[in-house]
Order: C-alpha cells, then structure tokens, then sequence
C-alpha cells in the first residue's frame, strides 16, 4: 500500500484505513522534516496550490499555506471577501478561471456543505475539502488523530469524547469517522439541543453529563460554541453553558485517571475549558497545531503524487 | 532471468577492510567526519562500516547518520507509484563537517545528486566525499564520481546489480542480474 485510494480529499467518509495508515506514516517523516535546521523540501516545485477560501479561517489557512511552502509549491491565496464572488460569479466559473491559470490542486473552505464534492465533480485538479460549512474537515480530523497516535502509541481501542456543539461542528463529523474508522470508541457529549438528532446512528454513544463522559474517556475533544452558526439560542446564558460543559482543572483532578484534552482551536478560554486546563501537560493543544503542518505536507504529497506529469 | 555471482562475502570482507583502511587514511581520528548511509540500501554498507571502524580499527566517536532523499528525488510524479519515503536519522548538524557519503550502489548518479541538496538541511558542510561498494561506470547521467570504491562493474542498462547483506538479504554478496 503505497498509494492513496482517492484522488481527492473531499471526506473521510471517503477513506479507508490504509489511506489514515499511509498519511500518518508520510506524516511522520513530514514531522521530521518540520524540525530541520532547513524545513523545507523541493518535492513539489513544479505544482501549483490555489488556497480558496469562502469563509473566514485563520489557522486552517496559515497551515495549508506552510505546509505548500515547505513543501517548495507555489502558492496562490484567495478569500471570498475581496472577490468576484460578491459581483455574482458562479464557484464554477471562479474556479475554472483560476484553474485555466495552470493551478494542480485546489484547497478550499466554503460554507455549503457538498460544495467540494461538487467541485470535483465539475473541474479537473485534485480537490482539498478544509472544510465545507457544519459537514466535513478531513485534515482537522486527521491531524487530530495523528496527535492521539502520538500522545498515546495508538488509536484502536481508545475512548474518545467529543464535546459541546456537536451540530453545528464539521470537525465532530469528520472526528467520528476518522476514529472508527481506526478502531476508537467514540462518545458525544453535549446539551441536547447541540446534539443532532439521530446522532447515535452514527455508531457513537450519546451523553449530556459531562463529568461521566469525562470518567468513561481517554481523550476529550472540546469544540467551541459556534455562535456565529446559531441562529436561535440553543442554551439560556454562555455562564450556564459553561457551568455545565466547561472543563476545569478542579474537575479534571477528580477524575479516576489522567485523561488527555485537546481543541482543534479558536479556543474560547473560560467557556469550553479554562486557561488552567489549557496550558496545563494534559492539554496537547499547541501539538495538534504542529502535527497539523505535516499531516497537511502528507495529504498534499500524497495527492500530488497522482497528478499526471 | 540469469544471474552470476560479482563477489561473494569472503571478497565483499576484504573490501570492506580495504575501504575502512582507506577512511582512516584520509580522516585519522574522524573527529570532525561524519558517515552518511544514502536510505534505503546505503544504510547496510555504512552501519557495517561504522561498526568496522569502532571495532576492529579501533576509532572512537564515530558520527553515523542515516539520509533519507525521497523528498528531493528529481522523479516525483515521472513514475507510476509514489515514492515512499524512508527515515532520517541525523542526530548532529554538517555545519563544517568532513561528509562521506556511503551507498551500495552508483549508477546514474541521481540518488547522490538529490543526497547532495538533502545535506544542506542540516548544514554547509566543509566538504563532501562518496564512498561506494559498486561502481557502475559508463552508466552515469550526472557528472558525480565516488572518491572510495569498492568495484567496478561494466554493466548493461538492462542488467541490474543486486547487493545482499547478512542482516538483511541473509548472506553478503553482490549478483548481476540479467532479466
């Protein structure tokens, strides 16, 4: 197994386990090439990565973007806000311009779920999803897998609660198929009007009490509140909320075990967990931002190794 | 498919002394030289010349690394398959260091050519010198000759040249194969 079974990185739906075995194992050399004197290879010298982005990203955006650029790509950013977009141009149409600019692979973030699929479907480069609105962020769940094998020595058989707005959140969906997929259990908690209904047809176990979820896991993922998705209040106050499904450290001491946490970022601090927790050894935080630059190089790598020369 | 014996293990021995004895020469005490196996088959020939020197020559402190140079083969996306990358143990910088480069085999020249830009990842050596087993002439690409080596062989293009170690293929010894 050498290759990647897809030529897109649309979902992890779409993968099978040895794709996750073959980026992650890519990654680890990625990782070590990260951490040279000199952080950069020529691999990809003669590729060329269009970031699209149609919604707001920060972290995403600046990982995609080193990750290129260690990887000697060129690169050409593109956000929706001081677009064509706004004048009435179709995705199509802004795309295939840019592609008729000999762009290889296209990494994009827009807010309809599907629109990457789409995409594939419709323009011949090989498509990275970075998110499509509250469906899928493959490299998010990637990257946060990589950083439990790392923690932990292995995915299979750990339990895994991911945490607060699960129906607003691409990164939950994404999460629970990339664990299954390697053989996690994996359990959602939150308030039940941030729970999707049917949730648990997904294979996963559903809780709304934090402090036994907290007790049955090995990982908690805590998700930030996504208020600028609601468009109705799904909880009485931030204070509530906080009370409820906010972590502590008094409430991480009296747990029967140490367990690991993680954030895939922007952290709200004082909501979903306190700075206390944050910074602490318990939280692998700031990895999963490093680990994200090289699962980011191996997917590229990866994909681009099946773009016809 | 015929293959005929090149140099069975009594011979690959005696050239691995003769090469050792070679490095001592030029390097004495190897206290600013470092020995770079090219992965993946560059590995075997440099751990074993490595434990040569430490053990019967009697050299201590011997810097040893491994490269990997996938990342900067000039073939990503020529063949069918991806490349798969191997590790890279390199737990010192080059910065000023007396390189020898060590692999099994030299025939094109294109694996040390891309081993030639890997390094400067980890530094700007004071200079660099190749060590190899096999020397494959008439079949370079590239101007890159080997300082050190241990054969020379007059292959064909279509002739391959198979170099087995004991800890890995089971024996040393070193096969010309013809498909």
């Amino acid at each position: 197994m050498s290759e990647l079974s897809v030529n897109h990185l649309l979902g992890i739906k779409y993968l099978n386990s040895q794709d996750i075995q073959l980026i992650f194992e890519t990654a680890d050399h990625f990782k070590e090439v990260i951490n040279r004197p000199i952080k950069k290879v020529p691999s990809l010298r003669d590729i060329t990565i269009a970031n699209l982005f149609f919604e707001n990203s920060t972290r995403t955006k600046l990982s995609f973007e080193l990750a290129e650029k260690r990887l000697s790509a060129d690169v050409i950013n593109f956000s929706a806000s001081q677009s064509s977009v706004k004048k009435g141009e179709t995705l199509i149409d802004t795309v295939n311009n840019i592609l008729s600019m000999k762009v290889d692979m296209v990494v994009m973030r827009h807010p309809n779920p599907g629109a990457g699929v789409f995409l594939s479907q419709h323009v011949d480069a090989s498509i990275v999803n970075a998110g499509d609105g509250a469906h899928e962020h493959p490299t998010q769940a990637l990257l946060d897998s990589y950083s439990i094998r790392e923690r932990l020595g292995s995915v299979k058989g750990k339990n895994v609660v991911i945490v607060g707005d699960i129906l607003h959140s691409r990164v939950a969906l994404s999460n629970i198929y990339a664990l299954q997929l390697q053989g996690a259990n994996v359990m959602v908690c939150g308030p039940k009007t941030l729970l999707p209904k049917h949730i648990d047809k997904l294979g996963v176990k559903v809780e709304t009490n934090l402090r036994k979820a907290l007790n049955w896991c090995d990982v908690a993922n805590m998700l930030r509140v996504q208020n600028e998705r609601m468009d109705i209040s799904y909880f009485p106050s931030t204070r509530e909320y906080t009370q409820q499904y906010g972590v502590n450290k008094a409430l991480l001491n009296s747990l029967d075990k140490e367990i690991t946490i993680m954030h895939p970022g922007p952290i709200n601090r004082g909501v979903e967990i306190t700075s206390d927790v944050a910074d602490s050894d318990q939280a692998i935080i700031l990895d999963q931002v490093q680990n994200g630059v090289a699962v980011r190089m191996a997917v590229i790598y990866l994909l681009a190794s099946k773009i016809k020369h | 498919m015929s293959q005929k014996v090149l140099l069975n293990a009594k011979e690959v021995n005696i050239i691995l002394h003769r090469l050792a004895c070679q490095l001592i020469e030029n390097h004495n005490d190897f206290s600013n030289t470092v020995l770079i196996g090219i992965q993946p088959r560059g590995k075997y020939l440099a751990n074993r010349l490595a434990k040569m020197l430490t053990e019967d020559y009697k050299v201590k402190n011997i810097q040893l690394g491994h490269l990997d140079i996938t990342f900067f083969r000039d073939d990503f996306r020529r063949g069918e398959k991806t490349l798969e990358a191997n590790t890279t143990e390199i737990n010192f910088l080059v910065e000023n260091k007396n390189v020898v480069f060590i692999d099994d085999v030299l025939y094109t020249g294109r694996s040390i050519r891309s081993a030639l830009t890997a390094i400067q990842s980890f530094g700007r050596p004071n200079e660099i010198e190749l060590l190899t087993l096999i020397d494959r002439r008439f079949s370079r690409h590239l101007p890159i000759q080997p300082n050190y080596r241990g054969r020379q062989v007059d292959a064909i293009n279509k002739e391959k040249v198979k170099v087995n170690w004991a800890e890995n293929d089971g024996e040393d010894s070193v096969y010309l194969i013809n498909n």
